[in-house]
């Protein structure tokens, strides 16, 4: 058992080093971007929009694109060029992608192992949390990607996990130790996992909303800033897919929130007793559904809702380190 | 008929301008087919010029808004926070008393601004009541509305196809009633409500968008609903249950008891609970040192209309008996006590709950013998459950189990302030006024007690025996008849929330207009909400439709 704890640690290591490699070769993708869209902007600036924001327009939720779009749309399927787009995959990034699907085998390893190891589910602490949820996150971009082009967003998953690693690996570490007669429930596999997901696309939805917020605001003010920026899809279709994934967090989370108030009954004998990680997880979804809220009313949709997901991820993060750490309440099981 | 929006949703644009374009058509057309109800999605909000009337209606159109449904959720969140940074009463009481202690200036501010009780304040319930009043008034007109949508047939075909999402137009040959029978079968075996309009299909899906829209809030309102209904029917009380013992659910029995607004003796329901053994398990941290809690396990007896039973009460596994759930909150060590006075006869014989300090149940008790003695005696004692003698004499437990038990007391005499009618903490003994007769501050050294052992009081005053060892638990006990309603509420919530987001509701249209050697075909599609796959849908149905008329066709 001793050994399967260090091997963990080990793959954590080696997924670690995958992953920076992974992150710098996703921000050299982003940089010869840059490069590329100035002269494709000189060169023929009508040519890159449409085909680099194909897929994404293609999935644009408000159908009211207009029929031009569309057309462009079935063009490019018919000719299949839509992944050879000029600027769609440079041979970093293609590199790159390999590399975050390595490093997330190993992450994967880690977490199995640890889980074997102390014999129950890999998230009864912080550590394990953090370990987990980064390896969720990393598993839903790269299944997003068989969905949908969103490579562009590497630099920012991988960074963030990256981080996030180094954090829990650094500051949160602790052994394997007994689960807690509170925590002793099928519901701490049920809860804690789905919340885990609900992050990760939280974490995704988040990062779409940053991507879109800088595109629109590169569109408005048409200066130099980010240059890479100009490559991405449209910042609408940018909000459409942001939606879609921050909806499917929004759905987890509800159901976080359940299944949290069923088990607090069972272990605490109350549903919902406005403990702080309570408070935190209802102030999430509360921000979640204004968030759905603002994109079908006017005058908020598009950069103030990329806003309002920004901080309803925001709030998740802050919910996972410093109510959990600073706070007092009932989840105090950071084994800390 | 399209979902009722209110007159900031991002569809109500669109759908006026629809409609205004769907009534132009159904004028040209003069065939009298209603174009749609335009009420509340109609025209922006007019300048209100009118009386008092005129204010309430636009008052309340504010209220229903989308945008101030948005701003009260926003704001709902916000008021949230507060409450997770101070501590609250109805959670942490203890806390807030030392929140007084430490921030005494603030702590006034602060309490009466209610942040102490942040989530009853009238702030915070101002805000969630104003968001429910506007979800209320949002949603009747629409549940209304969208009851007489699913009775109602398809919108007419808009004149202008080539305007809408998906457009596509096809030669195939035949004529076009053939053409509109197989794709009328198509849009049918697809699950789409079906009118024909001239010749063309006018065909629409995903009613239950909507239903489950409209399921969602109402559902949250039932969780507001029951939870103030209902909730004032419960009640919550603490007890401690020493080995042996029985606690019987009746008023006078709790240790300490909130009742709900409504509440009822009556409503007790008069069952008996013994503890008969309790079983703790414990691990070592090899690394640290340190003991942790793996497993605890209460054996009960339930006796209940006369019969009893054998239960057992665990962390996260509530014992439910007679419509209330027993948690398991705390447990410890009641040691057996007994005191004889100098002619060693017994003047006090008790169980009493030593309440445990640290992991290794250190634990503090306090014994009060009010007669029997030439005076009143009160004594506050420690109990180690596996006691070692550190460097500086003093005891310390290293093991939260009995291995070696040790009780030490402090003696005090004097007036115990029992017979004055206030209210005493059983668990806590006022020195003030007393005079310590073993202890530090004594001329006689603490009394130090084995298992089975007797020490002498000073002066003949009499002995105190650690006469036995029995376990204790401190049990929850819940009546909470909201937990059913807000469970079906909340999955209710989840239910439609699913449905609402991911069912889509869509219209397809095809138009057939008749060719010198076949006919011509047109589809396009209109989402109503997000809908990504619309285009998709659209072309589906175009290819599965030339499908359909293919025998037919001549290459």
């Amino acid at each position: 058992m001793e050994n399967l704890v260090a091997y963990s640690l080990v793959a954590v290591y080696s997924a670690m080093g995958v992953y920076t490699i992974a992150f710098v070769l996703f921000t050299i993708d982003l940089a010869t971007r840059s490069a590329a869209s100035t002269d494709a902007a000189r060169v023929a600036p009508a040519q890159v929009a449409p085909a680099s924001s194909l897929t994404a327009e293609a999935a644009a939720g408000s159908a009211r694109g207009g029929t031009s779009t569309i057309e462009r749309t079935t063009t490019a399927r018919a000719s299949g060029t839509p992944v050879d787009a000029p600027i769609g995959a440079t041979r970093f990034q293609k590199v790159a992608v390999a590399l975050a699907a390595l490093g997330w085998l190993l992450h994967l390893a880690a977490v199995l192992t640890r889980g074997i190891a102390a014999e129950r589910v890999p998230w009864a602490n912080m550590f394990e949390f953090g370990l987990t949820a980064t390896a969720l996150g990393m598993g839903t971009f790269l299944g997003a990607l068989l969905w949908k082009d969103i490579r562009y967003l590497g630099a920012y998953i991988t960074g963030f996990s990256l981080l996030a690693l180094g954090i829990v690996t650094t500051n949160f570490y602790v052994d394997v130790v007994p689960t807690p007669p509170p925590l002793q429930s099928g519901w701490l596999v049920i809860h804690v996992l789905v919340a885990t997901l609900a992050t990760g696309f939280f974490a995704i939805g988040a990062g779409l909303s940053i991507m879109q917020l800088l595109r629109s605001r590169a569109a408005a003010s048409k200066a130099e800033g980010l240059r890479f920026v100009q490559t991405l899809p449209g910042a609408s279709a940018l909000e459409s897919l942001a939606y879609r994934v921050n909806v499917v967090g929004f759905v987890f989370w509800t159901f976080t929130l359940i299944a949290g108030a069923i088990w607090a009954e069972r272990a605490w004998g109350r549903y919902w007793g406005w403990d702080t990680k309570e408070v935190w997880t209802f102030i999430i979804w509360t921000l979640f559904a204004g968030y759905i809220h603002a994109r079908a009313t006017r005058g908020w949709r598009g950069d103030r809702s990329a806003w309002l997901a920004i901080i309803g991820f925001s709030a998740v993060i802050f919910n996972y380190t410093v109510v959990n750490l600073f706070f007092k309440g009932l989840h105090s099981y950071s084994g800390l | 008929m399209e979902p009722l929006r209110p007159s900031d949703h991002i569809d109500a644009d669109a759908l006026a301008a629809e409609q205004r374009e769907a009534a132009i058509d159904a004028r040209a057309a003069a065939d009298g087919a209603d174009g749609g109800d335009a009420r509340g999605a109609s025209a922006p909000i007019a300048q209100p010029s009118l009386g008092p009337v005129g204010w309430l209606r636009f008052a309340w159109r504010q209220l229903t808004s989308m945008r101030t449904a948005l701003v009260l959720l926003l704001l709902l969140a916000v008021a949230a926070i507060p409450g997770s940074l101070v501590p609250q009463r109805s959670a942490d009481p203890n806390g807030v008393s030392q929140y007084r202690v430490d921030n005494p200036e603030l702590f006034d501010v602060l309490d009466a601004l209610q942040v102490f009780d942040t989530y009853t304040s009238v702030w915070f319930s101002a805000i969630y009541l104003l968001l429910f009043v506007s979800l209320i008034g949002c949603i009747i007109p629409r549940t209304l509305h969208h009851a007489r949508a699913l009775r109602s047939a398809p919108p007419k075909t808009p004149a202008r196809l080539n305007r809408l999402v998906g457009y596509r137009a096809t030669d195939a040959p035949g004529d076009v009633e053939t053409a509109l029978e197989a794709a009328r079968a198509e849009l049918r075996r697809r699950r789409y409500r079906v009118e024909r309009y001239g010749d063309s299909l006018s065909a629409e899906r995903g009613y239950l968008r909507e239903t489950g829209n409209l399921i969602f809030h109402m559902a949250l309102v039932g969780v507001l609903a029951t939870i103030g209904f209902a909730g004032g029917f419960g009640y919550n009380g603490q007890k401690v249950i020493v080995q042996g013992e029985t606690f019987v659910n009746q008023l006078g029995s709790y240790d300490s008891f909130n009742p709900g607004r409504f509440f009822d003796d009556a409503l007790l329901d008069p069952y008996g609970v013994r503890l008969d053994d309790f079983e703790a398990e414990y691990g070592l941290d090899t690394t640290t040192g340190q003991v942790q809690p793996l497993d605890f396990t209460a054996s009960m007896t339930v006796v209940e209309n006369g019969r009893e039973a054998q239960r057992t009460l665990k962390v996260n596994d509530p014992l439910t008996v007679g419509g209330t759930n027993l948690y398991l909150l705390g447990n410890g060590f009641a040691p057996e006590i007994t005191v004889r006075d100098g002619d060693g006869d017994i003047v006090f014989s008790e169980a009493v709950p030593f309440l445990p300090q640290d992991a290794n149940l250190t634990s503090i008790g306090v014994i009060k013998v009010p007669d029997g003695l030439e005076e009143q005696l009160g004594m506050i004692g420690f109990f180690y459950p596996s006691a070692i003698q550190l460097e500086s004499r003093a005891l310390s437990s290293v093991y939260p189990e009995p291995d070696q038990p040790v009780l030490t007391f402090n003696a005090f005499t004097g007036d115990l302030g029992l017979n004055d009618g206030v209210p005493r903490n059983a668990y806590a003994l006022d020195t003030d006024g007393l005079t310590q007769i073993a202890g530090r501050e004594a001329p006689a050294d603490p009394l130090v007690i084995g298992l089975g052992q007797t020490a002498e009081l000073p002066d003949g005053l009499g002995s105190v025996e650690f006469s036995g060892l029995q376990r204790f638990v401190s049990v929850d006990v819940h009546h909470d008849p909201t937990q059913t309603g807000v469970l079906i509420s909340a999955l209710l919530v989840l239910g439609g929330l699913v449905v609402s987001l991911f069912v889509p509701r869509r219209r397809l249209w095809v138009v057939a207009t008749a060719t010198d050697d076949g006919v011509r075909l047109e589809y396009a599609g209109l989402a109503r909400g997000d809908d990504p796959g619309l285009e998709a849908a659209v072309a589906d149905l175009a290819d599965a439709h030339s499908q359909r008329l293919a025998p037919t066709l001549e290459t």
